[in-house]
């Protein structure tokens, strides 16, 4: 809650200036009754009308009504700016969070429930905050408007109203606490009906290929039929609320009309300023109505300002040191000294690494499918922290300068291909967006993308559809390619980069790369025997461990795993 | 929109009941005036104190009947807002089921799954809302023209103009408003989008250094967003002061025309008051008809997109659901002429293929990168349809088969390798429903990931989750492997689907298959020609062009393209 006032407090110039109005407006609705009442009080019977003054209370509230309206728009325009800015305020602050999360929580965390928080809750929100300021406030004050006119008006009603109206929110209260247990089972379950369309829709053409449909809609009924039992109680339950606290509402209605109804005959008051406390009374038990509702709208927004909160301030990677150095001479060396590392502390994972690779040596990490080859990567490009030792690259270690300095001295292509929406032209400039568009296709050239992209109907200006759409694997990995090509980095970082792609181009492709790393160091993940043959070091690695380390001589020499490897490759 | 009111058919009754017992209620809530004016004219004027106690126990037992009108009302309308909302959820995840790859290319999921949560949100609010106020709001305005028109006709002239003034304008704001809604609905898309790209594809943001750079797209996106809303926030915040004005005014001239007919002495003072009242009951009832007038337009713009979902037909079609009888005589795949393009594409991706498979046959595929080697085999299961040629299983075009027929005929391991939250059995279980524990074990030792399941706490039992992402690429893929395995289908395609996999493990996996006891008829794409060498034809591709087939000694012998990459890959 404290946290949400601090998004709000930015505009707290807005808000000064919509409730100075918006007292002038219910000030002005409240008036314009008493007006019209003292009017009707001048039509007593035939021959008995005052024209003159009835023409002069028209124009009175001709004028009046014409401000407020203006007025009420004024505060509406002003109420939607600051809703929508806090909450547009809001997720800009959690995408930017989201952008310096650790990697291990995006890892660990599913993207459906993150993106749920930055969008349903953050809509949820603003629609609360929203109803919150347009009729938490007005309502507020029309009821002290209200109580005061129909004190001046008389005494006794009044205070009768006041004594019985509270129970329309007591009532509501009622309710609301009866309720408050459905919208959690409501919520609950739109959460895992949510999940699960996000993996089915998500994963369509799996569905399909095995023909899963059938079994899908059927999962999908039983936990749509659940939400819709659950939705219909609180939704039910909910909306009860306004028909009773209406019903309270009429008996204080009763209640005036026979007590002012009384005061007329004993001459207490004129039957125009009976018409006015009537009309007070309806005026002053309809915001009790609205803010039972407000306030179980503004329970559920806060709920959904809770979880977006959660993720704000969620812990944000280690900030860069200060003082780090925010850009380093490379020159390709990198050394690594007694690194210690596990995802989970209970199990260890690398230990009591050691490895020193000179300026422009090529560096093939190899083992058998799922024994970590990827968290060598995490590590050199401190998507993880080591637990202890160091590394050092340059000469420095890499905790003494910025994660951008480190990161922008590596190239990077992995496996799994990532594109951004957007156009072809754009996914290959995104690590150099000012790069003319000569360099662009030259870079396409070397990646051997060209071809195809020429071939799209919109060329280099093709939009990528969601998840590449009709582009095949090899066709993106040729696309990251191209991408690391055209930012030439100074070292090198290559994973299962060319999987995907047709051995003859692979093979021209490593032509371009072998002209790219001349001179740069180099760390490749790769099952090709005469790629990882022509490497300066090999790692070996088995269940997350480095366990042999050498070149291809030396290893096969010591007749281990590597030996093992190699012997099976061969056959 | 109109369709999707198709599904409230089965809530016919509801939706009767729901805004008949609204009118009831209204109905009661504007007999109040009528007791009011009783209360004055003949309480007050006789000083007749038993007829006013009389009357405003009238009032206390309208407001009962009111009550529980209402709470039947509110029972009636929430069951079918929901079981509409549930009934259109359903049908829409079935259509979405229905739908072939190139729709699922051209839609892509994120608009989907928004569609499937947030929009049937809107549309489910909008319809409890319509049937509760939409039809209470017009009777209580026009009821209360009528009314006023029993009190006095000269003076419900007033009445007569000022409803369709009110008219024009509500629906004039709902016009303007509804296009933009469904704008910062598509705005609301694209967000998402964004926020889904940076989760997914966090290593590459951050290996290029684009942190900033993404965070200032996003904010400049949700401003974007954020400025949509805040226009159409301008122009609904209108309806609410100009309904204002519009009845103050027409107050203001009732009570004019009702000086003059008093001091005619047509009509009382009391007359003019419960004419008074019953405007000021319009503008209440107008009040909450402005708030929700948004609420529905909104619904509306989201359930035509909603509906453009639905309009999205299934291009390939099930032309024949009771299949037809395979000619096992003839060769078990044939291919004449064939060509495909993809929708937006004007070249074909493949064109004029033709080649024969006898059963128990193994088919190489090998061709670059974008040569159509996964088109030409997504044809066979009918993920997409031919568009020149035929494509043949047992001597009958693909397009005869029932669904059904085809998928238990064809078993295809994606490229993309995905699991599903559920138990390791589940997912395996997908491949053959009823599949036993000793059945899929079997299948997980041929796709060589028994170990992995053996390593993992539970064995079968144990839980993978949303997307898989407990797994290593390698890991996922030999159980993507297993799960089409356990089919045991005539037919079996493996698209490019061992490329995370080390060679020996590769190695391993095709000579299970090569064992298989039911001799199925195996299609391998692949890059490399290690895994294709033993197959009995190999068709090699080179953009789209079937260039050469023929076992592997006899197209190192004859085919130039075959030979570099059997060449290349041998090296």
């Amino acid at each position: 809650m404290k946290e949400v006032l601090t998004y709000v407090k930015k505009y707290k110039f807005l808000i000064a200036i919509t409730l100075i109005l918006s007292i002038a407006i219910v000030v002005a609705t409240l008036y314009v009754p008493i007006i019209i009442g003292k009017g009707i009080d001048y039509i007593v019977g035939p021959g008995n009308v005052d024209f003159d003054r009835i023409i002069n209370m028209i124009v009175v509230v001709s004028v009046l009504v014409l401000i407020t309206a203006l007025l009420q728009w004024v505060v509406n325009t002003i109420n939607n700016k600051i809703t929508y800015n806090v909450v547009r305020d809001i997720r800009n602050e959690a995408f930017a969070k989201i952008e310096e999360l650790p990697l291990k929580y995006i890892d660990s965390h599913s993207y459906g429930d993150i993106v749920s928080r930055v969008i349903s809750d953050a809509e949820q929100f603003s629609e609360g905050l929203l109803l919150g300021f347009t009729q938490l406030f007005t309502g507020v004050l029309t009821i002290l408007g209200t109580l005061v006119l129909m004190l001046t008006i008389d005494v006794k009603i009044a205070l009768a109203v006041v004594v019985v109206t509270p129970l329309s929110l007591v009532v509501a209260n009622f309710i609301a606490k009866k309720t408050f247990s459905m919208f959690k089972m409501q919520s609950q379950t739109r959460g895992e009906h949510t999940a699960l369309i996000e993996e089915i829709v998500g994963n369509q053409k799996v569905v399909k290929a095995f023909g899963h449909e059938d079994e899908a809609i059927s999962d999908f009924e039983e936990i749509n039929e659940q939400l819709g039992k659950y939705s219909l109680r609180a939704i039910f339950y909910s909306s009860l609320t306004n028909p009773c606290t209406r019903f309270v509402n009429s008996v204080v209605y009763a209640l005036v009309a026979i007590l002012g109804a009384f005061t007329v005959i004993s001459g207490g008051i004129t039957v125009g300023s009976l018409s006015c406390i009537l009309s007070y009374a309806n005026q002053y038990t309809k915001p009790f109505n609205e803010i039972s509702g407000v306030i179980a709208e503004l329970q559920n927004a806060l709920a959904c300002a809770t979880r977006l909160m959660e993720l704000i301030k969620e812990p944000s990677q280690e900030p860069d040191a200060i003082g780090a150095k925010e850009a380093i001479d490379v020159n390709g060396e990198v050394v690594l000294e007694n690194v210690n590392f596990s995802y989970v502390p209970e199990k260890e994972l690398i230990k009591n690494f050691n490895l020193s690779v000179k300026p422009g040596q090529k560096v093939a990490i190899v083992g058998p499918t799922g024994c970590g080859k990827t968290t060598v990567i995490n590590l050199l490009m401190r998507f993880y922290d080591i637990n202890s030792g160091k590394i050092v690259v340059s000469g420095e270690n890499v905790m003494d300068m910025t994660r951008h300095a480190l990161r922008s001295s590596y190239g990077m292509v992995l496996q799994e291909t990532w594109l951004k929406a957007g156009t072809i032209k754009e996914n290959i400039a995104f690590g150099r967006p000012d790069a003319s568009f000569e360099e662009i296709v030259e870079a396409a050239k070397k990646s051997h993308a060209h071809g195809f992209i020429r071939r799209l109907p919109q060329g280099y200006d093709t939009v990528i559809s969601e998840d590449g759409g009709n582009l095949s694997q090899g066709q993106k990995q040729l696309l990251c390619i191209a991408r690391v090509m055209l930012s030439t980095p100074p070292m090198l970082i290559l994973d299962e980069a060319t999987s995907s792609i047709d051995i003859r181009t692979e093979v021209k492709i490593q032509e371009a790369f072998n002209e790219l790393m001349q001179g740069k160091t180099s760390f490749i993940v790769a099952h090709r025997l005469s790629t990882i043959m022509g490497a300066d070091v090999i790692l070996v690695m088995k269940d997350g461990n480095i366990i042999e380390q050498g070149n291809h001589e030396t290893l096969l020499a010591q007749n281990g795993f590597y030996a093992s490897l190699h012997a099976m490759a061969k056959a | 929109m109109k369709k999707l009111l198709v599904h409230l058919k089965e809530y016919k009754v509801e939706s009767i009941l729901g805004p008949l017992f609204k009118l009831l209620e209204a109905s009661f809530e504007l007999m109040v005036p009528f007791v009011i004016k009783s209360i004055i004219d003949t309480g007050i004027a006789n000083n007749d104190k038993e007829h006013i106690v009389k009357m405003c126990l009238i009032l206390v037992l309208l407001g009962v009947v009111g009550l529980i009108s209402a709470v039947t009302a509110q029972y009636f309308a929430a069951k079918a807002a929901v079981g509409f909302a549930t009934k259109l959820r359903f049908s829409l995840f079935s259509h979405i089921q229905t739908l072939s790859f190139a729709e699922i290319d051209k839609l892509g999921t994120s608009t989907l799954i928004t569609r499937m949560t947030s929009d049937i949100n809107q549309v489910q609010t909008g319809v409890n809302l319509f049937l509760r106020l939409l039809l209470r709001s017009p009777f209580v305005v026009i009821g209360a023209m009528i009314m006023a028109f029993t009190i006095d006709v000269k003076a419900a002239l007033v009445f007569a103009v000022t409803i369709p003034v009110l008219s024009v304008i509500i629906f004039g704001i709902m016009l303007v408003s509804i296009p933009l809604y469904k704008k910062v609905q598509a705005k609301l898309d694209k967000v998402l989008k964004t926020t889904r790209d940076n989760l997914v594809g966090a290593r590459v943001v951050r290996a290029f250094c684009k942190e900033e750079a993404e965070i200032e797209e996003f904010n400049k996106m949700n401003e974007d967003f954020s400025a949509t809303q805040r226009f159409v926030g301008k122009i609904s915040a209108l309806l609410n002061p100009l309904t204002y004005v519009i009845i103050n005014v027409a107050i203001v001239i009732l009570i004019y025309v009702g000086a003059i007919r008093v001091e005619a002495g047509i009509i009382t003072q009391g007359a003019v008051i419960a004419l008074y009242n019953y405007m000021s009951q319009i503008l209440v009832e107008l009040v909450k008809f402005a708030n929700l007038i948004i609420s529905v337009t909104k619904a509306v713009a989201s359930g035509n997109r909603i509906e453009s979902v639905f309009e999205i037909e299934n291009t390939v079609k099930e032309d024949n659901n009771n299949g037809t009888e395979p000619d096992k005589q003839a060769p078990i795949v044939e291919f004449r002429n064939v060509g495909m393009s993809y929708v937006d594409n004007q070249e074909e991706t493949i064109s004029d293929i033709s080649f024969t498979v006898n059963r128990g046959e193994t088919i190489g595929i090998i061709g670059g990168t974008g040569s159509g080697k996964s088109t030409l085999i997504n044809l066979l299961p009918r993920y997409y349809d031919a568009d020149d040629g035929e494509v043949l299983i047992y001597g009958k075009n693909v397009k005869e088969y029932s669904f059904e027929q085809l998928n238990n005929m064809i078993g295809m391991v994606l490229q993309k390798a995905v699991l599903f939250k559920g138990t390791i059995r589940d997912n395996i279980r997908w491949g053959k429903k009823n599949a036993t524990d000793e059945e899929i074990n079997e299948a997980l030792t041929l796709a060589q990931a028994k170990e992995i399941v053996d390593r993992k706490e539970g064995g079968l039992d144990y839980m993978v989750e949303q997307g898989g992402k407990n797994f290593s690429g390698g890991q996922r893929q030999r159980l993507t492997i297993a799960r089409t395995l356990v089919k045991r289908s005539e037919i079996l395609i493996l698209d490019d689907s061992s490329s995370a996999l080390d060679n020996a493990t590769d190695k391993n996996l095709r000579e299970a298959i090569a064992k298989l006891s039911y001799k199925p008829t195996v299609f391998i794409v692949s890059q490399r020609t290690s895994a294709i060498e033993n197959a009995d034809k190999i068709l090699v591709l080179d953009d789209g062009k079937l260039v050469a087939m023929g076992t592997h000694s006899e197209l190192v012998k004859k085919c130039d393209i075959y030979k570099e990459i059997y060449e290349l890959s041998t090296r």
